[in-house]
């Protein structure tokens, strides 16, 4: 059998992986310019950082998404978890068709629909909106993801370790913890690391919820970059990105050292 | 005994926690959005009429459902710019997930042929934009596709334009962005599928004459059917309510449903038209989900 690429498919994974990564590359270099010009450049300058760090509503912004992100995370990945245990180890049980639905619906769901719902329910149970009323829709959406993300581990996971540790006395509690967490570790870790990223990048369910006090860093991006293009927004996307990819790299090492 | 009643209650939280969760944040919601796209716009605090008390009585609850009234919805279907914008959403999502499926499909089965120990790193790459922010990734097409963007400057210096073509704020832009935006999508479960297929077969079809091109049509293609119906699923409905793209790479003549929801609770403040437009939405996403379903269900009792 040919092992080799054809050029055919080569031609499409540079052209496809070329496409995918062009335009962020470019958000990158373009961050380094010196010229005030987005489009022109003037030469090697870190000045967008610099301003990056004295603009004290972006900081303040960006302070309050990493905190609901975290909390969001790690709220979401417990319940997503259970969530996924339901749904693989409990056979049956009374309404879950329903169960699976209300699952895996929040993944497809429009954003603007699922922001409008969770708003009318905080107005209408009258809870002031904020940074709580953030936190507690992005995690609403972002369980489902951590679900997935588990349960396909746990499908894969053999049944009978967990069963012995039942016939040696343990009960499923302490089963479940010295047994199945830790074999299914990476998946929640992965999980996490989903529902931390999705909550951070989220602008649509953050701005029909959140109120005055609680704008969070893509609210902020989102208000500038109706204005136009700016460098400084170049500068905190790049960082952005290093983040995130320094995150899933560091993931990614991490649950292959796990496996 | 004591055991017994422990595990019950064990199991009794795993499924009770998250249901319980989804029913509140997820079911609850969508009752309200019925309720209040029944309802009329008031200036008041909320935006609209009538409030419900749980608690008010009989009285309250009869006057309550009695003021409930599909005027909204009426509303909708009488304006043509509401029609006009679910219509245009729906071309706009059908016309993306074909570009999706054009552009997506050559670089799925690019990488299900490739060396098995290149897979892996391809299908990271693939899934690492999706990590990256959404609304970065589109900013990023601003400053390429805006007059005096890097795409003109290029085409300009190449003197295959003689002018700076205006590509921001149309339709194509739109089109751009959102093929961009959810690639991914597509990828994934086009290669899920591409990638199980046995290779032998297209060699069976091959050694017994078939041309290539004809070996991949009748064989390859059929086979990943399951493939490219999950993937239009997945890009379809999403981009059927995407709000990010049109709105910021779309001119004032890109109507989508998303962005006429957002207008019309940001800038009109007029709720209960917001609210119905939300349920016009859930219909349209609805059907096709219905339809897949029927589908997967008949496929299965094919295969039986």
């Amino acid at each position: 059998m040919k092992r080799r690429l054809s050029w055919v498919n080569a031609t499409s994974l540079t052209l496809g992986f070329a496409f995918l990564y062009l335009p962020i590359l470019l958000l990158v270099v373009y961050s380094f310019n010196a010229s005030q010009l987005v489009t022109v450049w003037g030469g090697f300058s870190t000045r967008w950082y610099g301003a990056l760090f004295r603009n004290e509503a972006l900081l303040e912004a960006a302070w309050v998404t990493i905190r609901i992100a975290f909390l969001t995370a790690l709220v979401a990945t417990v319940l997503g978890t259970l969530a996924a245990i339901a749904l693989v180890r409990n056979g049956r049980f009374a309404g879950r068709t329903l169960f699976t639905g209300l699952v895996y619906a929040p993944m497809v769901m429009p954003e603007v629909i699922t922001g409008l719902a969770l708003l009318l329910l905080f107005v209408s149970i009258g809870m002031d909106r904020g940074f709580w009323t953030v936190t507690l829709a992005h995690v609403t959406f972002t369980m489902c993801f951590v679900t997935v993300v588990v349960q396909s581990r746990l499908v894969a996971f053999d049944r009978s370790l967990e069963e012995a540790a039942l016939d040696l006395g343990a009960t499923p509690l302490s089963a479940f913890l010295t047994v199945t967490l830790p074999l299914i570790a990476p998946a929640v870790a992965a999980g996490f690391l989903l529902a931390f990223t999705l909550s951070l990048d989220d602008l649509v369910i953050a701005s029909f919820t959140s109120g005055p006090g609680a704008t969070t860093l893509p609210m902020r991006i989102y208000s500038q970059v109706r204005l136009g293009v700016t460098p400084e927004i170049n500068a905190a996307s790049t960082l952005l990105i290093g983040f995130v990819t320094a995150g899933v790299v560091a993931a990614a090492l991490l649950t292959k050292r796990a496996a | 005994m004591i055991e017994a009643l422990r595990a019950r209650a064990g199991r009794l939280a795993v499924i009770g926690l998250p249901y319980l969760w989804l029913a509140i944040f997820f079911l609850l919601p969508f009752a309200i959005v019925l309720k209040i796209s029944m309802s009329d716009p008031a200036t008041a605090q909320p935006p609209y009429r009538p409030v419900l008390d749980i608690f008010g009585g009989v009285a309250h609850w009869r006057d309550f459902l009695l003021a409930l009234d599909f005027e909204n919805f009426e509303t909708l279907w009488s304006d043509s710019l509401y029609v006009h914008a679910a219509l245009s959403s729906l071309r706009i999502a059908l016309v993306s997930t074909g570009l999706l499926l054009f552009v997506g499909y050559p670089i799925a089965y690019a990488m299900a042929r490739a060396a098995p120990g290149l897979r892996p790193l391809f299908v990271a790459m693939v899934i690492l934009p999706f990590w990256t922010s959404f609304l970065i990734r589109v900013y990023a097409w601003i400053g390429i596709l805006k007059p005096e963007g890097l795409l003109n400057q290029l085409l300009l210096w190449l003197d295959i334009i003689a002018a700076p073509l205006a590509i921001l704020n149309t339709p194509t832009a739109v089109y751009i962005g959102i093929v961009y935006a959810y690639l991914p999508f597509m990828i994934l479960p086009l290669y899920a599928s591409l990638e199980r297929q046995d290779p032998t077969l297209i060699e069976a079809a091959q050694d017994l004459g078939a041309p290539a091109w004809k070996a991949f049509l009748t064989i390859t293609v059929p086979l990943s059917m399951p493939g490219i119906v999950a993937g239009a699923l997945l890009c379809f409905i999403p981009i059927v309510g995407e709000f990010v793209v049109p709105d910021l790479l779309g001119g004032s003549e890109t109507l989508m449903i998303g962005r006429t929801l957002w207008s019309e609770f940001f800038s009109n403040r007029d709720w209960p038209l917001a609210s119905a437009v939300a349920i016009v939405l859930l219909i349209i996403i609805v059907i096709p989900i219905v339809v897949y379903r029927e589908l997967e269900a008949e496929r299965w009792e094919a295969a039986r």
